[in-house]
């Protein structure tokens, strides 16, 4: 398999999706402004898959912990903020909301990840699928199984821009837009976070080896219970972004489960792998839906990044950034 | 005990309170009639499946609290969720069987679809009120089913004369966004032969579950720009439906939601931007102030004894639908024990009384509907029992009608149910009864 396993094999299925996005204008199927749209459309969605898929990487990255509970987290982040938004002002609501998301990483560092310590990663992501179900339930006894609408005042209105140019002009959600931008910010942060602190570099090394990692007087626990905790404050921006979108419902950690192709196709410890795979499959299920979809029957959106995804699982598994794993045996 | 073991042991005891407390059972004597409550309480389609279940409890509880039950027999009850998944609701379907259920409502095409050879072996009516497969409106060959007071072949062509009645259709489009499943394509038999038969183009834009991403569908639509939009949604779908439409900018005014995509949960998380959406109306909307309403107050929210959180969702539509679909399955009740003259009957005496169903205008009045139901006949060709209804609108606050009343035209709907229904019965090998023998 080394031959699929090439960079210049990223390069060629890079290439095959670009031609894939740009085929509709050739075809005659499409005209530029409406491609255009579509474009952006698929792009913003992409950013918002990224969001979600963030917070996966970042656990992976410190704890090798596939994360299965990210979706619950961010439905439970966006349920509690939106309950208690009813009681307290915005500003408030976010501190505690954010004060409950550092509770459950305490929470699920004591009770789940400590006595897992040292454990395989499968075992491990075993008890990420049991949180996800508990927090599930969790969150909809406490604060109902409604949909709540989030207005943090965001825009709803969409912008219709180049109208004197293209008939009908382009429609750009300016909703999108701040979520892109409160995306990049996240990232920018992140990043950051993870190169220049020694908080950060404590969670790689941890990543790498738990045993090496506490022999060298990291402190796992605490690690532990910081990097859930960041992880569940991405989960709440990710909340609010989809939250205000969609309203808060269910369905907010079904959306969330687009992440996994998302690093998939990334790679799963990498930050900007996170941000390309949001975008090309955002962009990729968008085009095949308007464009195959009359061909097809409709409905490609939902699958598009899970086929994608095992294309990559097939000739890249381990992403477009991801390291390389090679075992000695 | 150390402090571990302690979280431990406290963590058993919550789970087994909550599974101890949550749960809602009711066993059936001798002397009770067993109908049993599938609903999704839990998951993506519970905002819109909480209602239905508050509203179907609270009139069987009303029954029971009023009356002492039907004629003096207590109606026993229980819940079971299904998450609106096909698998769960014959999974609880075949767990409450043994009960000896005579009446099941399973709040789901895709259930009905699965049910409907399993009630006809076990004997068990199956009432799918505004729901289920169409075809089975032709009671000689689905002599089981019950899709009371219209099927979604009805609200499609009640739709197109609607839409047909603000100018001719020739030559204009039509899009159906639909949720992908046996509900969201039941009405695309229908729309295709009235796009033949007005000549208006007929696009099809289905949307999988649960219907959260939709973009690329309206983006499509505004591409198309189709002059109405029929929405076939349930559930989240429809929310996300009307705000999506509201980010390309279509306006809500060319859109008709079917009656389980025109209801409270669909309208309020897009708030004053909804305002001048349509949808069709299962004879009712959201009444508040009929008689039943009173009662169910004064008998059950009064005595802390109602379902619902809030004494104020008795009225939003769902709640009225699910309320309307217990007392069709408590009338058919009622009639089979005035044929059989038997306290306690059974599956096959309720379907007896739901196939010879006859609610008069004044019958309705009676039992504080007016005005919500439209008399109801059922016959053994006929087990769909009325086809009527109205569209409603929402001005951003509350829903008021903005129609006459709409008939579905059984000229043009029956031979299609007549070839559907055979078609059926080739294929399962069933000899269809001859309807002028039954009495």
């Amino acid at each position: 398999m080394d031959f699929f396993q090439q960079k210049w094999m990223t390069w060629i299925l890079i290439g095959i999706l670009g031609i894939g996005a740009f085929a509709p204008l050739y075809a005659g199927d499409a005209r530029f402004p409406q491609w255009l749209e579509v474009v952006l459309g698929g792009l913003m969605s992409g950013v918002l898959y990224s969001l979600v898929a963030l917070g996966l990487v970042l656990i992976f990255k410190a704890s090798g912990v596939f994360n299965f509970a990210q979706g619950a987290m961010v439905l439970f982040a966006a349920l509690s903020l939106v309950r208690l938004m009813e009681f307290m002002p915005l500003a408030v609501a976010l501190v505690v909301t954010m004060a409950i998301m550092v509770a459950v990483a305490w929470v699920i560092e004591r009770l789940v990840l400590r006595p897992l310590v040292n454990q395989e990663g499968i075992v491990l992501f075993m008890a990420t699928l049991g949180i996800a179900y508990f927090l599930d339930g969790l969150g909809q006894t406490i604060w109902g199984s409604d949909i709540y609408t989030l207005d943090v005042g965001m825009p709803k209105v969409p912008k219709i821009l180049l109208e004197n140019v293209f008939e009908g002009g382009i429609l750009v959600g300016m909703e999108d837009v701040i979520a892109a931008i409160l995306a990049a910010t996240l990232v920018g942060l992140l990043a950051l976070f993870f190169q220049k602190t020694s908080t950060g570099r404590a969670l790689r090394a941890v990543a790498d080896d738990h045993q090496a990692a506490q022999s060298i007087g990291i402190p796992l626990n605490r690690i532990w219970v910081i990097v859930w905790s960041v992880s569940g404050l991405v989960a709440l921006v990710a909340g609010i972004i989809w939250g205000s979108k969609l309203g808060v419902q269910f369905s907010l950690q079904l959306v969330a489960l687009k992440a996994l192709p998302v690093v998939i196709l990334g790679g799963f410890t990498s930050i900007p792998g996170a941000i390309v795979g949001g975008l090309i499959i955002g962009l990729g299920e968008k085009l095949s839906e308007v464009y195959l979809g009359p061909y097809l029957g409709g409905g490609i959106e939902n699958w598009f990044a899970y086929v994608l995804a095992l294309v990559f699982l097939l000739f890249r598994p381990e992403g477009l950034f991801g390291e390389r794993h090679i075992d000695r045996v | 005990m150390k402090a571990s073991n302690k979280l431990k042991a406290a963590a058993a005891a919550l789970a087994v309170a909550g599974a101890l407390g949550g749960a809602q059972t009711a066993y059936a004597q001798s002397d009770e009639i067993f109908v049993p409550v599938l609903v999704y309480r839990t998951g993506a389609y519970a905002p819109n499946g909480v209602p239905w279940a508050n509203g179907f409890v609270d009139y069987l509880k009303l029954v029971n609290e009023r009356d002492g039950g039907v004629n003096g027999t207590k109606i026993a009850f229980e819940e079971c969720e299904t998450g609106y998944a096909t698998d769960r609701g014959v999974e609880c379907y075949e767990r409450l069987k043994s009960k000896k259920p005579v009446a099941v409502n399973p709040l789901s095409t895709g259930i009905t679809f699965a049910l409907t050879e399993k009630v006809a072996a076990d004997k068990i009516a199956l009432f799918t009120t505004g729901y289920g497969r169409s075809e089975s409106a032709d009671g000689s060959v689905f002599a089981w089913n019950f899709p009371l007071l219209g099927t979604y072949w009805s609200a499609a062509d009640m739709l197109v004369q609607h839409v047909a009645k603000k100018g001719s259709l020739k030559g204009k489009k039509i899009a159906l966004v639909y949720h992908d499943s046996p509900y969201g394509k039941e009405p695309i038999k229908v729309l295709e032969e009235h796009s033949k038969k007005h000549g208006f183009t007929f696009i099809k834009l289905p949307v999988t579950h649960p219907g959260v991403e939709q973009k690329a569908t309206w983006l499509q639509i505004r591409q198309q720009r189709p002059d109405y939009v029929f929405l076939w949604g349930w559930g989240v779908m429809n929310s996300t439906s009307i705000k999506e439409a509201i980010a390309v900018s279509y306006p809500r005014l060319q859109m008709y939601g079917v009656w389980w995509s025109s209801a409270e949960p669909d309208v309020l998380p897009a708030e004053a931007a909804a305002k001048g959406y349509n949808g069709i109306a299962l004879g009712h909307s959201n009444e508040r102030d009929a008689p039943v309403h009173k009662d169910i107050a004064k008998h059950l929210y009064d005595k802390g004894k109602g379902t619902a959180g809030n004494k104020s969702e008795v009225g939003d539509v769902l709640y009225n639908r699910g309320m309307i679909s217990a007392m069709l399955v408590v009338e058919s009740i009622r009639n089979a024990q005035a044929k059989t003259k038997k306290k306690v009957v059974t599956g096959e005496d309720v379907r007896w009384g739901a196939e010879n169903l006859n609610l008069p205008a004044a019958r309705i009045k009676a039992l504080g509907f007016a005005d919500m139901v439209q008399p109801v006949k059922t016959a053994c060709n006929d087990h769909e029992g009325v086809r009527r209804a109205r569209i409603h609108t929402w001005d951003g606050n509350t829903w008021s009608y903005t129609s006459d009343w709409l008939e579905a035209d059984s000229k043009f709907l029956k031979p299609l149910i007549a070839a559907q229904a055979k078609a059926y019965a080739a294929e399962k090998k069933i000899t269809p009864r001859d309807c002028s023998k039954e009495k």
